[in-house]
């Protein structure tokens, strides 16, 4: 069990945990991940690690309420725990003195750019950092960015803080007035980081990009996280996050996420009605119901049958 | 032995095999004729006492049988169930040549259901502790065994273990009606009781490099398995609803996606699905598929059924609960829209020549291209170790293939203190053979430990 030391609602989208793990704070470099499980019946998924203390044995999540795993994990409180979490995973990012760079950020990317953004700084980069939200109550970690960026540009959506529009056109109007950047990161939803890609391409600039495809183990067994690039695909808990953003088939990539999203949509709504009312959804669907002798109460205290069938596609 | 009936079980995740009655057990274990040289023990890499623990069988007393099998082999029930006993122990029996083997298998799952049935596992007296200390990355057979091995010496084994429960493939790869999970954990608990340590959660070359524990340990031991999928690189692969056999195994017993949505994993669950391969590993996924709920489950392989590598047994309970077999047929596309699978697109084959494994070579026919329809398709054609130690430990020789290099005789790698067994050694094998090298690795294991010498 990982104990949550800390949690703060950073904005309407954005929850952080600090959560005690002695290993993995000694070893966390900037560009790696966790897998965490909240619970027992929990799927494995990927969160970045936002920050770390080695000293006080503790890593900082952020993340982002989009479904049922991260719903209940923003529903534990400080004292309770999660049931795993493994890492440090994937291939850290190259930290080098290239000169001048640019970091983009969107939504909840700012939180996994920032050790990135620090780690460059401390390496001697100059740094331009673009963060963007869809409006203002949605951005955090403003000052953190700020303290390790030389330049930062705020953009939403609706202009309700900093520039109003999306982070591509301050980019590109960037690259367009400023023809010394070495390098790019983009961080953020995939449709962000493919769009980041596509301003910069015309320009050559060397792009890296964190991809948030689906996973399991994390470890490199299932390859059920792989990505097509020009040449050849990769698994991206093991050869990744990370990658280069003009290689990267974006259609595929994010067609793959979407797989699941009626499964997603059940399980949310199973978690969160305690009120059993699936029940019927769940009748209805289920034509092999499986003799569990291991049936036991489900976790939510309703008598919902376990092992149905919802027929969903 | 009872089985559920085909119709029956695949409407469920229990086990197939029901096991004996105590009255059965004794009923076969009077047919053993206790052989002076016992030619079966041979047979069997852990060198279980077979004709000792039979012969308790037979006189009824139980307990002594399970104590007996467990000097040698510490995951009775596990190997009795998964064993290839028709070409190990079995295989040797001297009633093989005139009628039927004993099913020794059969009886060793029986000893070791009858003592956890009775609620109480026996374990021996631990020997004084020697103070050293040896880390087990790894907690499958190999792990398992190894440890085991070396807690019964004395030494502080310390098990290391990436994923959150024990048991390697047995837990995330055989499905809950091969070999029930409870079964596992309970093996593990067992070992976990004789003194070693299991600690989930740890990735040995992220956490930790091998360099980094042999600073902190007395000796190590890499019993990491085959864990990385191939896959066919053909056209189409990415589409949604193609999985490597692992991701879909994984899904369905590591995460029990089965019992989704209590379990928060989800699986898609096909109408037709097609399984391409023709090991264990390609029965396992066509098996679960049906008890996923699908009409179909088809597989696809090169050759056909008599060149499959897959037990028997295996094959056979696929095709009773009515798997199909595609026989002589090399998929080369997979077709779909919006990034869903919808068709496998195939090459009928020839048989030709035998190659290198002495099994005839599969020969495209030109121009025979067809396609069938399905909405899952598992890729179940081999695994090799993953590169995560090896890249993180330069000094450990691994060939071409990704397996490490171990001498046969001790386990020992290329590198001081460091020993390796199993899948991470031989390439996708079997359980048995995985704890026979394990068994070796431990002798070597003490030996180092107490002289010091490589
Ligand atoms: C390397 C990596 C780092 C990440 N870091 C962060 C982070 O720091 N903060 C953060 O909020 N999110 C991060 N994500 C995404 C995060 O893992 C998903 O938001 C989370 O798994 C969603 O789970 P859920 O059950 O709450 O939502 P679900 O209902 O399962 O899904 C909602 C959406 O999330 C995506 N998703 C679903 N399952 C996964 C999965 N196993 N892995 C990735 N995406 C998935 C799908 O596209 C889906 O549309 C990261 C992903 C990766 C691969
Ligand atoms: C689907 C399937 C069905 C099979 N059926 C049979 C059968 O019926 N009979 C039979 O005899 N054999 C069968 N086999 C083969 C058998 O399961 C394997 O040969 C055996 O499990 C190998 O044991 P192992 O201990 O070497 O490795 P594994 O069982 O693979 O265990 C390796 C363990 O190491 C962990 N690990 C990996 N990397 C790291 C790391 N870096 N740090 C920490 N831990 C790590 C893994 O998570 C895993 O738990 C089957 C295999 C599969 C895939
Ligand atoms: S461990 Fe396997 S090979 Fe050995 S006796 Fe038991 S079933 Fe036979
Ligand atoms: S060879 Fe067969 S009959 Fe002889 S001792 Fe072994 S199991 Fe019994
Ligand atoms: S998550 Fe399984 S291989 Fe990457």
């Amino acid at each position: 069990m990982y104990k949550i030391l800390d949690k703060q609602v950073l904005s309407k989208n954005a929850k952080m945990m600090v959560v005690e793990a002695q290993l993995v704070a000694q070893k966390a470099r900037a560009g790696q991940f966790l897998i965490v499980r909240v619970d027992e019946y929990g799927e494995r998924i990927p969160l970045t690690i936002a920050d770390s203390d080695a000293a006080a044995g503790s890593v900082t999540l952020i993340f982002q309420e989009v479904g049922k795993s991260t719903k209940h994990m923003g529903r534990l409180e400080i004292g309770e725990a999660l049931t795993n979490v493994v890492g440090p995973l994937g291939v850290p990012t190259e930290i080098a003195p290239y000169g001048k760079v640019v970091v983009v950020a969107g939504g909840i990317g700012i939180a996994p750019i920032y050790p990135i953004v620090h780690s460059l700084k401390e390496a001697g980069n100059t740094i331009i950092a673009i963060i963007g939200a869809r409006t203002k109550e949605l951005l955090f970690w403003e000052d953190r960015i700020q303290s390790c960026s030389d330049q930062l540009i705020i953009c939403t959506d609706d202009g309700s803080y900093g520039r109003k529009g999306f982070v591509t056109q301050a980019l590109k109007e960037l690259l367009e007035s400023d023809k010394g950047i070495a390098r790019a990161w983009a961080i953020g939803p995939a449709i962000m980081m493919k769009m980041v890609a596509e301003t910069t391409r015309p320009y050559q600039l060397p792009t890296v990009v964190s991809l948030n495809t689906i996973m399991i183990d994390g470890t490199g067994m299932c390859g059920g996280c792989r990505v097509e690039l020009d040449q050849g695909w990769k698994f991206a808990c093991v050869d990744g996050p990370e990658f280069d953003g003009h290689q990267v088939h974006w259609e595929s990539v994010l067609e793959r996420l979407k797989y699941y999203q009626a499964e997603e949509h059940l399980s949310t709504q199973y978690w969160e009605s305690h009120s059993c009312q699936l029940e019927p959804l769940l009748e209805e669907t289920q034509k092999h119901e499986p003799q569990n002798d291991h049936s036991r109460q489900n976790p939510h205290g309703c008598a919902a049958t376990t092992g149905a069938h919802p027929q969903l596609q | 032995m009872a089985v559920q009936p085909p119709q029956v079980r695949i409407l469920n995740f229990n086990e197939v095999a029901l096991g004996y009655s105590p009255e059965e057990a004794i009923a076969e274990a009077k047919r053993c004729l206790n052989c002076p040289k016992a030619p079966c023990i041979k047979g069997c890499p852990v060198n279980v006492d077979i004709p000792g623990f039979i012969t308790h069988i037979a006189n009824g007393d139980f307990q002594a049988a399970a104590d007996l099998i467990k000097q040698t082999n510490a995951l009775p029930a596990i190997t009795g169930r998964v064993c290839p006993q028709e070409t190990q122990c079995e295989a040797e029996c001297t009633l093989c040549k005139r009628c039927e083997p004993v099913a020794i298998g059969r009886l060793e799952r029986f000893a070791a259901d009858w003592e956890a049935a009775t609620g109480t596992l026996s374990v021996p007296a631990p020997p004084p502790p020697t103070q050293k200390r040896v880390a087990v990355v790894g907690s499958g057979p190999a792990g398992l065994t190894v440890a085991a091995d070396l807690a019964r010496m004395g030494h502080q084994a310390i098990i290391l273990e990436a994923l959150h429960e024990p048991g390697g493939v047995l837990s995330y790869g055989i499905p809950e009606f091969r070999l029930p999970k409870t079964i596992v954990r309970r093996e593990a608990d067992y070992v976990r009781n004789l003194g070693v340590e299991l600690r989930y959660d740890f990735i040995v070359g992220s956490v930790a490099t091998v360099d980094e524990l042999l600073n902190q340990y007395d000796a190590i031991f890499l019993g990491t398995g085959a864990g990385l999928p191939w896959f066919l690189n053909i056209p189409g692969e990415n589409l949604g609803g193609v999985y490597s056999a692992n991701e879909y195994l994984t899904r369905a017993n590591l995460m029990r996606a089965y019992r989704f949505p209590e379990y928060d994993t989800p699986i898609a669950r096909g109408k037709r699905v097609i399984t391409i391969g023709g090991g264990n590993t390609a029965m396992d996924s066509a098996r679960v598929a049906l008890r996923l709920g699908a009409k179909e489950s088809i597989i696809v392989y090169r050759r056909t059924k008599a060149e499959m590598p897959a037990r028997i047994e295996e094959i056979e309970h696929a095709e009773q609960e009515g798997v199909q077999f595609q026989e002589l047929t090399t998929p080369v596309a997979f077709h779909g829209t919006n990034g869903r699978v919808e068709e496998i697109e195939c090459l009928r084959n020839e048989l030709g020549e035998p190659d290198a494994s002495g099994r005839r070579r599969p020969v495209f026919v030109e121009g025979s291209n067809f396609r069938i329809q399905a909405d899952v398709m598992i890729i179940a054609i081999g695994q090799s170790p993953s590169p995560l130690i090896s890249r993180s430990t330069p000094d450990l020789k691994v060939t071409k293939n990704g397996v490490v290099v171990a001498e046969p005789g001790s386990m020992k790698t290329s590198k001081k203190g460091v020993f390796a067994g199993g899948d991470i050694v031989t390439g996708g094998a079997t359980v048995i053979l995985a704890m026979g090298q394990a068994k070796i690795a431990a002798l070597a294991i003490d030996e180092y430990l107490q002289t010091g010498s490589w």
